[in-house]
């Protein structure tokens, strides 16, 4: 039983609203981050699919790319959101008010 | 399996820039505080270097990489302009370092890094290599910007910017993997072919491009997507400042063209219009909303912002005009010219900014500048002149450019777009000027605390005279750029 690529990119694009949409409402930094790991994991469900449906293994490739600049960035940005906890001790986006949004 | 010489060739310069970072990060624990300028020079002669690569391949045009990488004189150009911005930031931060006390040797490092994944940017043709330079060239910045991280301000700004940066980076990998199911493919060659056969209405091509006129609007900060900007601009040290607001808008400019025009260039009936509704939005917000800045840096935040809008009319008339046309190639050009232009009066007024200190803390409010021609002629001067080439008016360099762009404009036939963006230009005259009124109209008041002094050094005399000349000259003898841009162009067919 095959299972059609609608599912899929109905799944996909589920998993990155709910990215975005926790990037907007979310107030924890981590939670947000989070969020954008949803965003760029959808994207990987969508590669994945649409390669295996292609038949075409360059959307495979380009999915490693996708979870290595994915890992790079969350050590990025944990290090940015370490070193705002030491000055802050806060990790709410609220609390981040010294330059106006 | 070997990889042919040719390919190697192709991306010579990338691989001295990244082995030069690596090589920085690695000598930075061996050399001694107090010399950390040495990892400057090094940084400055692989810039050096690589211009003169990248000079002598102008003329050839090569697919390297089975398609993944293109060498043609339109990557060229955008890459001599990023060399020479970089050189200028690093002499820039030679001197403003060791004043900020973040005299740190990695500093030069990401400055690499990030310049070579602008260069990755702007000579892709796959768009797997354009995200990839694209991350590598904001995680770079994210640092950056965060790099005085004793200080709570670059803290936030770099949080923001990280935040705000991932957000658009994920927005726009989505909208390139919708843009893969279609074409099978990720190449920008075979995408055309695609769009060319799906024909310009079809959902999933709509919503791909979309998605993708979001994430490179994020990128070029343009209005609805600039919010991060102003906060960002002010936070970061001024030096990361200036390199963000010219050569990351520089290489993001490069990359907007040619994916849009190049890959999706049958879908340029639709993204004509988006790019002109961005454009005449980023005009309005950008102009109007610099007028009640009261911090510098933020007042150039506001200014890059509505500096794009008048480079996206370049794009706009490129997208609506016919394939091959002469006007479609003067849109491009206008483009490029706009930004090599924009580039030496940016960076001249942040290094004006730099110069300007109050006893440890920046001299960054307006207010700073009162009497500045009393106190300081030759800053005063300065900062005159790039003002008034930011505003436009002749005989500067921003007046060619502003020029070029409405020229553009009116042979496609946007005329009133042209009459739009010279009102603008008037509205940001009053800003730009004001600048200039309080540093000449008004006398220093006698302060209490420390007066802002100069924090001057041979390199920052290079950096002011190199822009200073790039502004005056490049106003008064145009036609050396006009030439280069209209060689380097992107050809379309």
């Amino acid at each position: 039983m095959n299972v059609p690529l609608s599912y899929y990119l109905i799944l996909s694009a589920i998993v990155f609203t709910t990215g975005v949409v926790g990037v907007l409402i979310r107030r924890n930094i981590i939670i947000i981050l989070l969020s954008i790991e949803l965003m760029l994991n959808a994207t990987n469900i969508n590669f994945v699919a649409f390669s295996y449906y292609l038949q075409n293994i360059a959307g495979q490739v380009f999915v490693f790319f996708a979870l290595t600049v994915a890992a790079a960035e969350v050590a990025v940005g944990l290090a940015i959101i370490i070193a705002l906890y030491r000055t802050k001790a806060s990790i709410n986006v609220d609390d981040f008010q010294l330059l106006k949004w | 399996m070997t990889l042919p010489l040719s390919d190697i060739f192709a991306v010579l310069p990338e691989l001295i820039v990244v082995t030069a970072a690596c090589l920085v990060l690695a000598l930075d624990p061996l050399t001694p505080s107090a010399r950390k300028s040495w990892l400057a020079w090094l940084s400055l002669a692989a810039l050096v270097a690589c211009f003169w690569i990248s000079a002598s391949q102008m003329g050839v045009t090569v697919l390297a990489f089975s398609g993944l990488v293109i060498l043609d004189p339109y990557a060229g150009f955008w890459k001599l302009l990023l060399y020479v911005v970089t050189g200028l930031t690093i002499l820039l931060s030679l001197a403003y370092l060791k004043e900020e006390r973040i005299n740190l040797g990695e500093y030069y490092g990401f400055i690499l890094l990030s310049l070579s994944g602008m260069m990755i940017m702007v000579s892709a043709a796959d768009l797997l290599t354009i995200y990839l330079g694209i991350e590598l060239m904001s995680m770079s910045l994210y640092v950056l910007a965060g790099f005085k991280r004793f200080e709570e301000r670059s803290l936030e700004a770099s949080a923001k910017y990280f935040v705000l940066g991932s957000f658009s980076s994920g927005i726009l990998l989505y909208g390139i993997s919708l843009l893969f199911g279609v074409a099978g493919s990720t190449r920008l060659q075979p995408i055309a072919a695609a769009v060319a056969i799906r024909g310009f209405d079809d959902p999933q091509l709509l919503i791909a491009m979309i998605l993708l006129v979001v994430g490179f609007g994020f990128k070029v900060s343009v209005v609805p997507f600039h919010m991060w900007t102003p906060d960002v601009y002010e936070g970061a040290p001024t030096s990361v400042t200036a390199f963000m607001a010219v050569a990351s808008k520089a290489a993001s400019f490069g990359a907007l063209l040619r994916v849009f025009l190049e890959g999706l260039g049958g879908l340029k009936a639709n993204w004509y219009v988006l790019f002109l509704i961005v454009s005449v939005a980023t005009l309005i917000l950008g102009n109007v909303v610099a007028i009640v800045q009261t911090n510098i840096k933020r007042m150039l935040a506001y200014s890059s912002i509505a500096h794009a809008g008048y480079a996206l009319i370049g794009m706009v008339v490129a997208g609506q005009t016919e394939a091959g046309s002469a006007v479609r190639s003067l849109g491009v050009s206008s483009v490029m010219l706009y930004l090599a232009v924009y580039a030496f009066m940016t960076l001249g007024a942040f290094t004006v900014v730099a110069l300007l200190r109050k006893g440890g803390l920046e001299g960054e409010e307006i207010e700073d500048f009162t009497g500045l021609a009393k106190r300081q002629p030759l800053a005063a001067l300065l900062m005159l002149v790039f003002m008034a080439s930011l505003a436009g008016i002749p005989p500067t360099a921003g007046f060619i450019g502003k020029f070029y762009v409405f020229l553009a404009a009116v042979k496609a036939g946007l005329a009133w777009l042209a009459v739009v963006a010279v009102l603008f230009a008037a509205v940001s005259a009053y800003y730009y000027l004001r600048v200039v009124m309080v540093m000449y109209m008004r006398d220093p008041e006698p302060a209490e605390g420390p007066l802002p002094r100069l924090a001057t050094s041979p390199a920052l005399t290079v950096v002011l005279a190199s822009t200073l000349g790039g502004v005056v000259l490049l106003g008064l003898f145009p036609n050396a750029l006009v030439w280069v841009t209209s060689f380097a162009v992107l050809i379309l067919k």
